[in-house]
Protein backbone atom coordinates (compact mmCIF):
# COMPACT_ATOMS: atom_id res chain seq x y z
CA UNK A 1 0.00 0.00 0.00
CA UNK A 2 1.50 3.35 -1.31
CA UNK A 3 0.15 6.51 0.82
CA UNK A 4 0.94 9.72 -0.86
CA UNK A 5 0.10 13.01 0.51
CA UNK A 6 -0.96 15.67 -2.67
CA UNK A 7 -0.94 19.40 -2.51
CA UNK A 8 -2.57 21.81 -5.10
CA UNK A 9 -1.40 25.14 -5.06
CA UNK A 10 -1.29 26.52 -8.72
CA UNK A 11 -4.20 29.28 -8.48
CA UNK A 12 -7.01 30.20 -6.58
CA UNK A 13 -7.83 27.46 -4.61
CA UNK A 14 -5.37 25.32 -1.70
CA UNK A 15 -5.72 21.74 -1.94
CA UNK A 16 -4.35 18.69 0.35
CA UNK A 17 -5.33 14.91 -0.73
CA UNK A 18 -3.95 11.97 0.78
CA UNK A 19 -4.37 8.51 -1.96
CA UNK A 20 -3.96 5.37 -2.03
CA UNK A 21 -2.21 3.69 -4.50
CA UNK A 22 -3.09 6.28 -6.71
CA UNK A 23 -6.68 5.50 -7.10
CA UNK A 24 -8.51 5.82 -3.74
CA UNK A 25 -9.23 9.19 -2.21
CA UNK A 26 -8.62 8.72 1.68
CA UNK A 27 -9.12 12.28 1.67
CA UNK A 28 -9.44 15.69 -0.61
CA UNK A 29 -9.58 19.18 1.19
CA UNK A 30 -9.97 22.70 -1.00
CA UNK A 31 -10.08 25.75 1.01
CA UNK A 32 -12.40 27.19 -0.63
CA UNK A 33 -14.91 24.66 0.02
CA UNK A 34 -17.77 25.75 3.40
CA UNK A 35 -17.14 22.88 5.10
CA UNK A 36 -13.03 23.95 5.75
CA UNK A 37 -14.19 27.50 6.28
CA UNK A 38 -16.63 26.83 8.67
CA UNK A 39 -14.22 25.23 10.38
CA UNK A 40 -11.34 27.67 10.28
CA UNK A 41 -13.59 30.90 10.29
CA UNK A 42 -12.30 32.13 7.08
CA UNK A 43 -13.97 33.60 4.36
CA UNK A 44 -13.53 32.47 0.65
CA UNK A 45 -9.82 33.16 -0.24
CA UNK A 46 -8.77 35.84 -2.58
CA UNK A 47 -6.57 35.61 -5.62
CA UNK A 48 -3.61 35.88 -3.37
CA UNK A 49 -0.54 34.05 -2.44
CA UNK A 50 -0.50 35.20 0.90
CA UNK A 51 -3.99 33.57 1.34
CA UNK A 52 -2.63 30.08 0.34
CA UNK A 53 0.53 30.75 2.89
CA UNK A 54 -2.11 31.26 5.73
CA UNK A 55 -4.17 28.15 5.28
CA UNK A 56 -2.09 25.76 3.64
CA UNK A 57 -0.92 24.36 6.81
CA UNK A 58 -4.60 23.60 8.41
CA UNK A 59 -5.62 22.29 4.59
CA UNK A 60 -2.85 20.15 5.14
CA UNK A 61 -3.42 18.92 8.70
CA UNK A 62 -7.26 18.77 7.64
CA UNK A 63 -6.39 15.98 4.76
CA UNK A 64 -4.32 13.63 6.82
CA UNK A 65 -7.09 14.27 9.62
CA UNK A 66 -9.98 13.18 7.30
CA UNK A 67 -7.77 10.39 6.14
CA UNK A 68 -7.27 9.28 9.17
CA UNK A 69 -3.39 9.00 9.33
CA UNK A 70 -0.15 10.36 10.76
CA UNK A 71 2.90 12.10 9.15
CA UNK A 72 4.56 8.92 9.73
CA UNK A 73 2.77 6.84 7.26
CA UNK A 74 3.01 8.92 3.99
CA UNK A 75 5.01 7.32 1.79
CA UNK A 76 5.78 10.22 0.12
CA UNK A 77 4.83 13.70 -0.98
CA UNK A 78 3.19 15.18 -4.22
CA UNK A 79 3.08 18.45 -5.40
CA UNK A 80 2.06 20.70 -8.35
CA UNK A 81 5.03 22.92 -9.33
CA UNK A 82 3.24 24.39 -12.68
CA UNK A 83 2.15 25.55 -14.68
CA UNK A 84 0.52 28.80 -12.26
CA UNK A 85 0.83 31.85 -10.33
CA UNK A 86 4.33 31.64 -9.75
CA UNK A 87 3.49 33.28 -5.62
CA UNK A 88 0.84 30.67 -5.47
CA UNK A 89 2.99 27.58 -6.67
CA UNK A 90 5.76 28.43 -4.65
CA UNK A 91 3.31 27.84 -1.11
CA UNK A 92 2.42 24.55 -1.85
CA UNK A 93 6.03 23.44 -3.11
CA UNK A 94 7.65 24.86 -0.36
CA UNK A 95 5.35 23.03 2.01
CA UNK A 96 5.75 20.23 0.15
CA UNK A 97 9.61 20.04 0.29
CA UNK A 98 9.54 20.98 3.85
CA UNK A 99 7.31 17.84 4.49
CA UNK A 100 9.74 15.02 2.25
CA UNK A 101 12.54 16.56 4.27
CA UNK A 102 11.56 16.10 7.40
CA UNK A 103 9.95 13.17 7.14
CA UNK A 104 12.85 11.89 4.98
CA UNK A 105 10.39 10.48 1.99
CA UNK A 106 10.33 10.88 -1.55
CA UNK A 107 9.07 14.49 -3.24
CA UNK A 108 7.30 14.18 -6.63
CA UNK A 109 7.08 17.03 -8.44
CA UNK A 110 3.67 17.39 -10.68
CA UNK A 111 2.38 19.24 -13.86
CA UNK A 112 -1.03 20.55 -13.50
CA UNK A 113 -1.94 19.79 -16.59
CA UNK A 114 -0.91 16.34 -16.36
CA UNK A 115 -2.81 16.28 -12.97
CA UNK A 116 -5.88 16.83 -14.82
CA UNK A 117 -5.89 14.00 -16.73
CA UNK A 118 -5.19 11.42 -14.18
CA UNK A 119 -8.39 12.76 -12.62
CA UNK A 120 -9.75 10.22 -14.67
CA UNK A 121 -8.21 7.39 -12.83
CA UNK A 122 -9.22 8.19 -9.57
CA UNK A 123 -11.87 5.41 -7.96
CA UNK A 124 -15.24 7.46 -7.36
CA UNK A 125 -17.64 6.57 -4.61
CA UNK A 126 -21.04 6.31 -4.98
CA UNK A 127 -21.77 9.40 -3.27
CA UNK A 128 -19.54 11.53 -5.44
CA UNK A 129 -21.03 9.46 -8.62
CA UNK A 130 -23.49 10.53 -11.11
CA UNK A 131 -20.97 9.97 -13.87
CA UNK A 132 -22.58 7.32 -17.11
CA UNK A 133 -18.95 6.18 -17.75
CA UNK A 134 -17.20 6.31 -13.78
CA UNK A 135 -17.21 3.11 -12.91
CA UNK A 136 -16.63 1.82 -9.09
CA UNK A 137 -13.80 -0.17 -10.02
CA UNK A 138 -10.06 1.06 -10.49
CA UNK A 139 -9.32 1.33 -13.73
CA UNK A 140 -6.02 -0.24 -15.48
CA UNK A 141 -5.23 2.62 -17.25
CA UNK A 142 -2.17 1.00 -19.32
CA UNK A 143 -5.07 -0.59 -21.18
CA UNK A 144 -7.08 2.62 -22.28
CA UNK A 145 -3.55 3.85 -23.77
CA UNK A 146 -3.24 5.52 -26.10
CA UNK A 147 -6.15 7.49 -25.38
CA UNK A 148 -7.92 11.43 -26.47
CA UNK A 149 -8.23 14.19 -23.67
CA UNK A 150 -9.80 17.22 -23.92
CA UNK A 151 -8.74 19.69 -21.56
CA UNK A 152 -11.09 22.32 -21.16
CA UNK A 153 -11.35 24.61 -18.03
CA UNK A 154 -11.09 28.81 -17.52
CA UNK A 155 -7.48 28.77 -18.32
CA UNK A 156 -7.07 25.76 -20.72
CA UNK A 157 -7.97 24.60 -23.88
CA UNK A 158 -6.12 21.91 -25.63
CA UNK A 159 -6.29 18.50 -27.47
CA UNK A 160 -3.84 15.63 -25.51
CA UNK A 161 -2.79 12.64 -26.60
CA UNK A 162 -1.87 10.24 -24.05
CA UNK A 163 0.27 7.67 -25.42
CA UNK A 164 1.80 6.43 -22.56
CA UNK A 165 2.48 7.53 -19.29
CA UNK A 166 4.28 10.82 -19.47
CA UNK A 167 4.03 10.25 -23.70
CA UNK A 168 2.29 13.17 -24.22
CA UNK A 169 1.57 15.18 -28.15
CA UNK A 170 -0.56 18.65 -27.79
CA UNK A 171 -2.72 18.36 -30.81
CA UNK A 172 -4.07 21.73 -30.27
CA UNK A 173 -5.00 24.39 -28.30
CA UNK A 174 -6.69 27.91 -28.00
CA UNK A 175 -4.77 30.81 -29.80
CA UNK A 176 -6.71 33.30 -27.45
CA UNK A 177 -9.20 32.89 -25.03
CA UNK A 178 -9.98 29.02 -22.83
CA UNK A 179 -13.33 27.67 -23.18
CA UNK A 180 -14.55 28.70 -20.14
CA UNK A 181 -13.20 31.79 -19.87
CA UNK A 182 -15.88 32.13 -22.97
CA UNK A 183 -18.62 31.17 -20.69
CA UNK A 184 -17.79 33.53 -18.06
CA UNK A 185 -17.15 36.16 -20.12
CA UNK A 186 -20.51 36.16 -22.05
CA UNK A 187 -22.03 35.46 -18.43
CA UNK A 188 -20.73 38.81 -17.37
CA UNK A 189 -21.82 40.57 -21.05
CA UNK A 190 -25.34 39.73 -20.32
CA UNK A 191 -24.83 40.26 -16.65
CA UNK A 192 -25.52 36.97 -15.59
CA UNK A 193 -23.65 36.88 -12.63
CA UNK A 194 -20.33 34.56 -11.73
CA UNK A 195 -19.39 31.86 -12.09
CA UNK A 196 -20.46 32.18 -15.84
CA UNK A 197 -20.16 27.88 -16.23
CA UNK A 198 -22.92 26.75 -14.21
CA UNK A 199 -25.53 29.76 -14.68
CA UNK A 200 -25.45 28.86 -18.93
CA UNK A 201 -25.48 25.86 -18.00
CA UNK A 202 -28.69 25.79 -15.93
CA UNK A 203 -30.36 28.67 -18.01
CA UNK A 204 -29.57 27.01 -21.50
CA UNK A 205 -31.84 24.01 -20.23
CA UNK A 206 -34.90 25.78 -21.26
CA UNK A 207 -33.65 27.66 -24.28
CA UNK A 208 -33.35 26.12 -27.86
CA UNK A 209 -30.10 26.03 -28.75
CA UNK A 210 -30.95 26.28 -32.79
CA UNK A 211 -32.22 29.85 -32.10
CA UNK A 212 -28.94 31.97 -33.60
CA UNK A 213 -27.08 30.10 -35.58
CA UNK A 214 -23.40 31.32 -34.15
CA UNK A 215 -20.38 30.96 -36.00
CA UNK A 216 -18.80 28.04 -35.37
CA UNK A 217 -15.04 28.92 -34.59
CA UNK A 218 -11.73 27.44 -36.40
CA UNK A 219 -14.21 24.21 -36.90
CA UNK A 220 -13.08 23.86 -40.55
CA UNK A 221 -10.21 20.98 -41.37
CA UNK A 222 -7.54 23.41 -42.29
CA UNK A 223 -7.73 24.61 -38.28
CA UNK A 224 -6.18 21.47 -37.44
CA UNK A 225 -7.00 20.49 -33.67
CA UNK A 226 -6.22 24.07 -32.95
CA UNK A 227 -9.59 26.47 -31.21
CA UNK A 228 -10.58 30.40 -30.93
CA UNK A 229 -12.91 31.28 -28.49
CA UNK A 230 -12.52 34.98 -28.38
CA UNK A 231 -14.40 35.99 -31.43
CA UNK A 232 -17.59 34.20 -30.15
CA UNK A 233 -18.75 36.38 -26.77
CA UNK A 234 -17.94 39.65 -29.15
CA UNK A 235 -20.57 38.03 -31.70
CA UNK A 236 -22.76 37.16 -28.83
CA UNK A 237 -22.47 40.97 -27.85
CA UNK A 238 -23.16 42.38 -31.11
CA UNK A 239 -26.06 39.94 -31.97
CA UNK A 240 -27.60 41.29 -28.76
CA UNK A 241 -26.74 45.16 -29.90
CA UNK A 242 -28.59 44.51 -33.05
CA UNK A 243 -32.03 42.98 -31.82
CA UNK A 244 -32.52 44.47 -28.57
CA UNK A 245 -36.31 44.50 -27.86
CA UNK A 246 -36.95 42.02 -30.08
CA UNK A 247 -38.27 39.82 -27.40
CA UNK A 248 -35.26 37.42 -27.50
CA UNK A 249 -35.24 35.23 -24.76
CA UNK A 250 -31.70 35.27 -22.57
CA UNK A 251 -32.17 31.55 -22.43
CA UNK A 252 -32.28 30.63 -26.34
CA UNK A 253 -29.35 33.43 -26.56
CA UNK A 254 -27.28 31.52 -23.90
CA UNK A 255 -28.28 28.16 -25.08
CA UNK A 256 -27.03 28.80 -28.85
CA UNK A 257 -23.85 30.01 -27.48
CA UNK A 258 -23.35 27.28 -25.72
CA UNK A 259 -23.68 24.95 -28.28
CA UNK A 260 -21.39 26.62 -30.39
CA UNK A 261 -18.93 26.21 -28.20
CA UNK A 262 -19.67 22.30 -27.30
CA UNK A 263 -19.89 22.15 -31.46
CA UNK A 264 -16.68 22.72 -31.93
CA UNK A 265 -15.21 20.83 -28.87
CA UNK A 266 -17.03 17.67 -29.54
CA UNK A 267 -16.00 17.91 -33.46
CA UNK A 268 -12.80 18.05 -32.47
CA UNK A 269 -12.69 15.64 -30.15
CA UNK A 270 -13.68 13.21 -32.20
CA UNK A 271 -12.29 13.79 -35.18
CA UNK A 272 -8.62 13.04 -33.30
CA UNK A 273 -10.27 10.39 -31.83
CA UNK A 274 -11.13 8.60 -35.31
CA UNK A 275 -7.40 10.13 -36.69
CA UNK A 276 -5.44 8.25 -33.81
CA UNK A 277 -7.61 5.44 -33.45
CA UNK A 278 -8.33 5.90 -30.58
CA UNK A 279 -11.01 3.87 -28.55
CA UNK A 280 -10.76 6.08 -25.01
CA UNK A 281 -11.87 9.79 -24.95
CA UNK A 282 -11.96 11.31 -21.65
CA UNK A 283 -12.43 15.37 -20.68
CA UNK A 284 -10.46 16.99 -17.91
CA UNK A 285 -10.90 20.58 -16.21
CA UNK A 286 -13.41 22.28 -14.87
CA UNK A 287 -15.81 22.62 -18.53
CA UNK A 288 -16.04 18.72 -18.18
CA UNK A 289 -19.04 19.51 -15.89
CA UNK A 290 -21.05 21.17 -18.41
CA UNK A 291 -23.85 19.00 -19.16
CA UNK A 292 -24.26 19.90 -22.99
CA UNK A 293 -21.02 18.92 -23.57
CA UNK A 294 -21.13 15.65 -21.53
CA UNK A 295 -24.34 15.05 -23.51
CA UNK A 296 -23.27 15.80 -26.75
CA UNK A 297 -19.75 14.15 -26.48
CA UNK A 298 -21.49 10.84 -25.29
CA UNK A 299 -24.05 11.20 -28.01
CA UNK A 300 -22.27 11.62 -30.55
CA UNK A 301 -19.19 9.51 -29.26
CA UNK A 302 -20.88 6.14 -29.43
CA UNK A 303 -18.65 3.30 -29.57
CA UNK A 304 -16.02 5.13 -28.16
CA UNK A 305 -15.40 4.43 -24.15
CA UNK A 306 -16.01 8.12 -22.85
CA UNK A 307 -14.72 8.87 -19.47
CA UNK A 308 -15.18 11.88 -17.62
CA UNK A 309 -14.10 12.96 -13.82
CA UNK A 310 -17.07 13.45 -11.41
CA UNK A 311 -18.00 17.17 -11.00
CA UNK A 312 -15.51 17.30 -8.08
CA UNK A 313 -12.40 16.64 -9.68
CA UNK A 314 -12.74 18.11 -12.36
CA UNK A 315 -12.05 21.44 -11.03
CA UNK A 316 -8.78 22.34 -9.36
CA UNK A 317 -8.05 19.20 -6.60
CA UNK A 318 -5.46 17.65 -5.22
CA UNK A 319 -6.30 14.03 -5.26
CA UNK A 320 -5.49 14.28 -9.23
CA UNK A 321 -2.05 15.37 -8.11
CA UNK A 322 -2.06 12.15 -5.75
CA UNK A 323 -3.10 10.25 -8.64
CA UNK A 324 -0.27 10.93 -10.93
CA UNK A 325 2.10 10.97 -8.07
CA UNK A 326 1.41 7.20 -7.74
CA UNK A 327 2.36 6.54 -11.27
CA UNK A 328 5.65 8.78 -11.21
CA UNK A 329 6.99 7.03 -7.91
CA UNK A 330 6.59 3.72 -9.11
CA UNK A 331 8.72 5.62 -12.13
CA UNK A 332 11.01 6.57 -9.99
CA UNK A 333 10.81 9.50 -11.32
CA UNK A 334 11.16 12.05 -8.03
CA UNK A 335 12.40 15.40 -7.88
CA UNK A 336 14.82 16.86 -5.36
CA UNK A 337 14.79 19.53 -2.87
CA UNK A 338 15.89 22.03 -5.35
CA UNK A 339 12.60 21.76 -7.18
CA UNK A 340 11.38 24.91 -8.24
CA UNK A 341 8.16 25.88 -9.54
CA UNK A 342 7.61 26.57 -13.25
CA UNK A 343 4.86 29.59 -14.03
CA UNK A 344 4.51 28.82 -17.44
CA UNK A 345 5.38 24.92 -17.55
CA UNK A 346 4.20 23.20 -20.98
CA UNK A 347 2.70 19.53 -21.63
CA UNK B 1 -2.94 60.47 -30.99
CA UNK B 2 -5.09 58.27 -32.24
CA UNK B 3 -5.21 55.26 -34.64
CA UNK B 4 -8.51 53.25 -36.07
CA UNK B 5 -8.52 49.94 -37.18
CA UNK B 6 -11.45 48.41 -39.09
CA UNK B 7 -10.18 44.07 -38.75
CA UNK B 8 -8.60 42.01 -36.35
CA UNK B 9 -5.97 41.79 -38.67
CA UNK B 10 -5.52 45.51 -38.65
CA UNK B 11 -5.40 45.43 -34.51
CA UNK B 12 -2.61 43.00 -34.54
CA UNK B 13 -0.45 45.08 -37.15
CA UNK B 14 -1.00 48.22 -34.80
CA UNK B 15 0.30 46.34 -31.68
CA UNK B 16 3.17 44.99 -33.89
CA UNK B 17 4.03 48.42 -34.48
CA UNK B 18 3.48 49.44 -31.05
CA UNK B 19 5.70 46.09 -29.95
CA UNK B 20 8.66 46.75 -31.73
CA UNK B 21 9.07 50.38 -29.98
CA UNK B 22 9.47 49.00 -26.52
CA UNK B 23 12.21 48.82 -24.73
CA UNK B 24 12.74 46.88 -20.98
CA UNK B 25 10.82 48.49 -18.26
CA UNK B 26 8.29 49.89 -20.11
CA UNK B 27 4.88 49.20 -18.39
CA UNK B 28 1.66 49.29 -21.07
CA UNK B 29 -1.55 49.90 -20.00
CA UNK B 30 -4.54 48.52 -22.18
CA UNK B 31 -7.82 49.83 -21.40
CA UNK B 32 -10.88 49.23 -22.99
CA UNK B 33 -14.55 47.17 -22.76
CA UNK B 34 -14.88 42.97 -22.87
CA UNK B 35 -14.58 42.35 -26.27
CA UNK B 36 -13.18 45.68 -27.53
CA UNK B 37 -9.61 43.85 -28.19
CA UNK B 38 -7.26 44.35 -25.73
CA UNK B 39 -5.82 40.34 -25.98
CA UNK B 40 -5.38 41.08 -29.87
CA UNK B 41 -3.65 43.92 -29.80
CA UNK B 42 -1.34 42.85 -26.79
CA UNK B 43 -0.81 39.39 -29.47
CA UNK B 44 0.09 42.38 -31.75
CA UNK B 45 2.62 44.00 -28.97
CA UNK B 46 4.02 40.53 -28.59
CA UNK B 47 5.11 39.53 -32.30
CA UNK B 48 6.92 42.92 -32.35
CA UNK B 49 8.74 41.57 -29.11
CA UNK B 50 9.71 38.63 -31.52
CA UNK B 51 7.27 36.51 -29.32
CA UNK B 52 7.40 33.10 -31.71
CA UNK B 53 4.35 31.08 -29.17
CA UNK B 54 0.63 31.52 -28.75
CA UNK B 55 -0.67 34.41 -26.69
CA UNK B 56 -3.15 33.81 -25.06
CA UNK B 57 -5.62 35.32 -23.03
CA UNK B 58 -4.30 35.61 -19.17
CA UNK B 59 -7.91 36.03 -17.54
CA UNK B 60 -7.43 33.02 -15.21
CA UNK B 61 -3.80 32.99 -14.83
CA UNK B 62 -3.36 36.44 -14.27
CA UNK B 63 0.11 36.91 -15.56
CA UNK B 64 1.76 34.75 -18.26
CA UNK B 65 5.25 35.13 -19.23
CA UNK B 66 6.40 35.21 -23.08
CA UNK B 67 10.11 34.74 -24.24
CA UNK B 68 10.92 37.44 -26.87
CA UNK B 69 13.81 39.77 -27.70
CA UNK B 70 13.10 41.08 -24.04
CA UNK B 71 10.66 38.99 -21.86
CA UNK B 72 6.89 40.28 -22.57
CA UNK B 73 4.99 39.88 -19.02
CA UNK B 74 1.32 39.27 -20.13
CA UNK B 75 -0.44 40.52 -16.86
CA UNK B 76 -4.61 40.70 -16.67
CA UNK B 77 -6.42 42.43 -13.58
CA UNK B 78 -9.82 41.42 -14.78
CA UNK B 79 -10.24 38.96 -11.50
CA UNK B 80 -8.58 41.23 -9.60
CA UNK B 81 -11.46 43.51 -7.84
CA UNK B 82 -9.44 45.30 -5.28
CA UNK B 83 -5.79 47.13 -4.97
CA UNK B 84 -5.04 44.88 -2.27
CA UNK B 85 -5.27 41.97 -4.36
CA UNK B 86 -3.10 42.83 -6.72
CA UNK B 87 -0.61 44.33 -4.25
CA UNK B 88 -0.74 40.69 -2.32
CA UNK B 89 -0.02 39.02 -5.84
CA UNK B 90 3.29 41.60 -6.08
CA UNK B 91 2.18 42.65 -9.78
CA UNK B 92 4.86 46.07 -9.30
CA UNK B 93 7.71 43.77 -8.75
CA UNK B 94 7.07 43.34 -13.06
CA UNK B 95 7.19 46.81 -13.80
CA UNK B 96 11.16 46.80 -13.52
CA UNK B 97 12.23 43.15 -13.80
CA UNK B 98 13.78 44.04 -17.38
CA UNK B 99 11.05 43.13 -19.69
CA UNK B 100 7.91 44.59 -20.81
CA UNK B 101 4.52 44.42 -18.88
CA UNK B 102 1.39 44.88 -20.98
CA UNK B 103 -1.58 45.30 -18.64
CA UNK B 104 -4.99 44.53 -19.43
CA UNK B 105 -7.66 45.66 -17.31
CA UNK B 106 -5.01 48.06 -16.27
CA UNK B 107 -7.52 51.05 -14.63
CA UNK B 108 -7.88 48.87 -11.76
CA UNK B 109 -3.96 49.70 -10.78
CA UNK B 110 -5.31 52.49 -9.30
CA UNK B 111 -2.44 53.98 -7.11
CA UNK B 112 0.03 51.41 -7.97
CA UNK B 113 0.25 52.57 -11.33
CA UNK B 114 3.85 53.38 -12.54
CA UNK B 115 4.86 56.67 -13.35
CA UNK B 116 6.60 55.44 -16.61
CA UNK B 117 2.80 53.89 -17.82
CA UNK B 118 2.30 54.14 -21.48
CA UNK B 119 -1.89 54.14 -21.60
CA UNK B 120 -3.88 52.92 -24.84
CA UNK B 121 -7.36 52.86 -24.60
CA UNK B 122 -9.68 51.23 -26.73
CA UNK B 123 -13.15 52.32 -28.00
CA UNK B 124 -15.45 49.68 -29.64
CA UNK B 125 -16.78 51.87 -32.98
CA UNK B 126 -18.54 49.36 -35.01
CA UNK B 127 -18.72 45.47 -34.85
CA UNK B 128 -15.24 45.49 -36.99
CA UNK B 129 -14.06 49.19 -36.20
CA UNK B 130 -11.97 50.02 -32.85
CA UNK B 131 -10.05 53.37 -31.95
CA UNK B 132 -7.10 53.03 -30.13
CA UNK B 133 -6.34 56.36 -28.31
CA UNK B 134 -2.36 56.74 -26.93
CA UNK B 135 -2.08 58.51 -23.85
CA UNK B 136 1.79 59.44 -24.13
CA UNK B 137 2.18 59.21 -27.37
CA UNK B 138 3.90 55.87 -28.56
CA UNK B 139 5.78 56.80 -31.97
CA UNK B 140 5.54 53.98 -34.29
CA UNK B 141 7.84 53.48 -37.07
CA UNK B 142 5.96 53.08 -40.95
Amino acid sequence: MTLILAIETSCDETSAAVVEDGQEILSCVISSQIEFHKKYGGVVPEIASRKHIEVINPVIQEALDKAKIKQNDLDAVAVTYGPGLIGALLVGVCAAKAIAYSLNIPLIGINHLEGHIYANFLKVSRDQGIQASSSLKPRNLETLMPFICLMVSGGHTMLVLVEDHGKYKVLGRTRDDAAGEAFDKVARLLKLGYPGGPIIDKLAKEGNPNTIEFKRPMIEKQFGYDFSFSGIKTAVVTYVNKTQDSGLKTQDLVASFQQAVVDVLVDKTLRAAKEYNCKTVCLAGGVAANSCLRKNLQEKGQGLNILIPPLSLCTDNAAMVGCLGYYKLKQSQTADLKLAPVASLGL
Amino acid sequence: MKFITKSTEETVELGRKIGKTLQPNDVVALIGDLGAGKTTLAQGIAQGLGVKEYVTSPTFIIINEHQGRIPLYHIDLYRLETPGAIEDLGIQEYFSKGGVCVIEWAERLGELRPSNIKSIEIKVMSEDERRFIFFPDIILKP
